[in-house]
């Protein structure tokens, strides 16, 4: 009786999910395969090519721009991962440690609410900041500290990655926070009672076990900070540009979809990869700690 | 206490640009930077005559709606089945419908692009918007849900189903009503998702364009940019008031389903 309700219950669980599983598959796992067959197209003229031809890949490889450009937006992600999840930590752990337990749904839902406001105009108003005549700069001019109005916070790589820094925050901060959460308090008292100092239980209790939610945190910072073409758009100037914006540019002003779609072809690998590296390599440092 | 002192400024740091918002869309002046003119109104009037703006709006508030129901409604189906029993590759699957969560957003809008333009060879309208919105907003739905369904006590169910009510009776009766806060706070995030986003809305808007794709092409005439101040001061007041409607009964959702609030949308 009871095995056999549990069988039809375990049916039912898999009819309900196939709705949302079929409509990923139909929306994502269709059309990534059809980007990658189409990066083995060509564009000819108004007409797509179907004969298959590493072309696309060839020219890619050829043309220095694409490299340049690829390890400029693999350079720009690297950054900001590292300043986002840097600069979240401390913010993650004072919620988790240092705020009482009626409080932290509070802190949570502060940290989030900026970053479901109208990102467009977020990122322009980071121009007004860090602009010319913006807020940093007039700040700094009256105080006296600067005489010039300082130009190296706008239209380069720099105002690229503070602004993707600050979009991406909470990203950063929740999976953190949650791993935190976890922790049991009393590995810390114990570790203590066993003569650690505060510093030594940090680094040898308290961050080895919340790196499940570091690791998080860097993927789900550095994988879509790739596809931004928003922010080095707005805030790039013309040696900010990255492998998003020529993506974009070779699908809508150049016409020539093949060559887009290898361009996202490679770098998403080229992502993955180093997520990839980065979760094995994470892996086998905590496996030698234990 | 340095630390709260440092969770503070990174608050502020935060809230810094959304801050800057009012300050320019009451300024009476057309350049964005300071020092500040005067206090003016004039940019709020000018955004009820724009009527290219409205058009924008209305498709945007369209496409938001559609992309809450149906996003919310894949997202109940993942939600229960997950707090259902096991089935193979159980984990696999639910990681799968996740996936848009990491996927780049620009990745999303050239697959989809190339597989209604070039292969299917259909038009743009804001029917491709929503679906892409659907798939992305998917995930956030079931992250919020998980925590209304997760904890609900099946044998609730089980006891209305015993006293005659049939499998749906049962799950209108009983299951509904407990879920319903997770529910509105699900649509009101699929909603907000969907009103803000430019990335895919951009590649895949057909003949007239959404709010953010309006608002991208002001961004590059300085003469409009105090509108979008004004603009964009509206946006950041109603998405505050929905977010806090949206997370007051997700905790009452919560509440309902008996769980201790671990807090946090995601």
């Amino acid at each position: 009786m009871l095995k056999r309700r549990n069988i039809s219950e375990s049916q039912r669980s898999a009819l309900l999910i196939s709705p949302p599983f079929l409509y990923a598959l139909v929306l994502m796992a269709f059309p990534l395969a059809a980007i990658f067959l189409f990066s083995f197209w060509t564009q000819d003229f108004m007409d797509v090519d179907t004969t298959f031809t590493l072309d696309n890949y060839r020219e890619i490889f050829e043309k220095p721009i694409y490299g340049a450009l690829l390890q400029r937006s693999l350079f720009v992600s690297t950054c900001v991962t590292v300043v986002t999840v840097i600069l979240a930590f401390p913010v993650a752990y004072f919620v988790s440690f240092h705020v009482r337990a009626e409080r932290k749904s509070l802190w949570l839902f502060l940290i989030t609410i900026p970053f479901w406001t109208s990102y467009l105009i977020r990122v322009f108003l980071w121009k007004v900041i860090l602009g010319f005549n913006g807020v940093i700069n007039t700040g700094l001019i009256n105080i006296g500290l600067i005489e010039e109005p300082l130009t190296f916070i706008l239209y380069n790589v720099n105002a690229v990655i503070i602004t993707l820094a600050h979009a991406f925050a909470p990203f950063a901060i929740l999976p953190i926070f949650v791993a935190l959460e976890k922790i049991d308090r009393s590995l810390l008292e114990a570790a203590q009672d066993l003569g650690e100092s505060k510093m030594m239980t940090f680094f040898r209790v308290t961050l080895p076990l919340a790196m499940p939610g570091v690791v998080a945190a860097v993927l789900i910072v550095f994988i879509p900070t790739i596809g931004d073409y928003v922010t080095p758009e707005l805030m790039g100037g013309a040696g900010g540009k990255l492998i998003a914006n020529m993506i974009q540019t070779q699908f809508l002003a150049l016409n020539n979809a093949p060559l887009g779609a290898a361009l996202a072809i490679v770098a998403m690998v080229c992502v993955t990869a180093i997520a990839l590296v980065f979760v094995l390599l994470n892996r086998r440092w905590l496996r030698g700690r234990s | 206490m340095s630390l709260r002192i440092y969770a503070i400024a990174y608050l502020i740091f935060l809230y810094a640009p959304i801050a800057l918002l009012p300050v320019f869309a009451f300024n009476d002046a057309t350049i964005i930077a300071f020092p500040l003119s005067g206090f003016t109104t004039n940019w709020f009037g000018e955004l009820w005559t724009n009527t290219s703006l409205h058009t924008a709006v209305k498709n945007s508030v369209f496409i938001a709606v559609m992309t809450a129901i149906l996003s919310t409604l894949l997202g109940v189906c993942a939600a229960r089945a997950g707090a259902m029993a096991h089935f193979p590759l159980k984990a696999g699957i639910m990681g799968f419908i996740m996936l848009p969560l990491v996927l780049p957003e620009i990745i999303v809008a050239v697959s989809l692009l190339v597989v209604v333009v070039q292969i299917f060879d259909l038009g743009l309208s804001n029917w491709t918007i929503i679906s892409a919105h659907v798939l992305i907003c998917t995930p956030f739905c079931i992250a919020i849900l998980n925590g209304a369904f997760q904890n609900l006590d099946p044998s609730m169910e089980e006891a209305a189903m015993d006293l005659g009510e049939t499998r749906f009776g049962a799950f209108r009766s009983v299951t509904l009503p407990l879920v319903m806060p997770g529910i509105i706070s699900s649509m009101l995030i699929a909603f907000t998702i969907s009103l803000d986003e430019f990335i895919i809305a951009f590649f895949l808007s057909g003949v007239s364009p959404t709010m953010p794709v309006y608002i991208w092409g002001l961004l590059r005439f300085p003469a409009s940019l105090p509108v979008v101040m004004a603009l964009g001061t509206i946006l950041v007041a109603l998405s505050i008031l929905l977010l806090t409607i949206a997370e007051i009964l997700r905790r009452r959702g919560m509440a309902r389903a008996g769980v201790a609030d671990k807090g946090g949308f995601l």
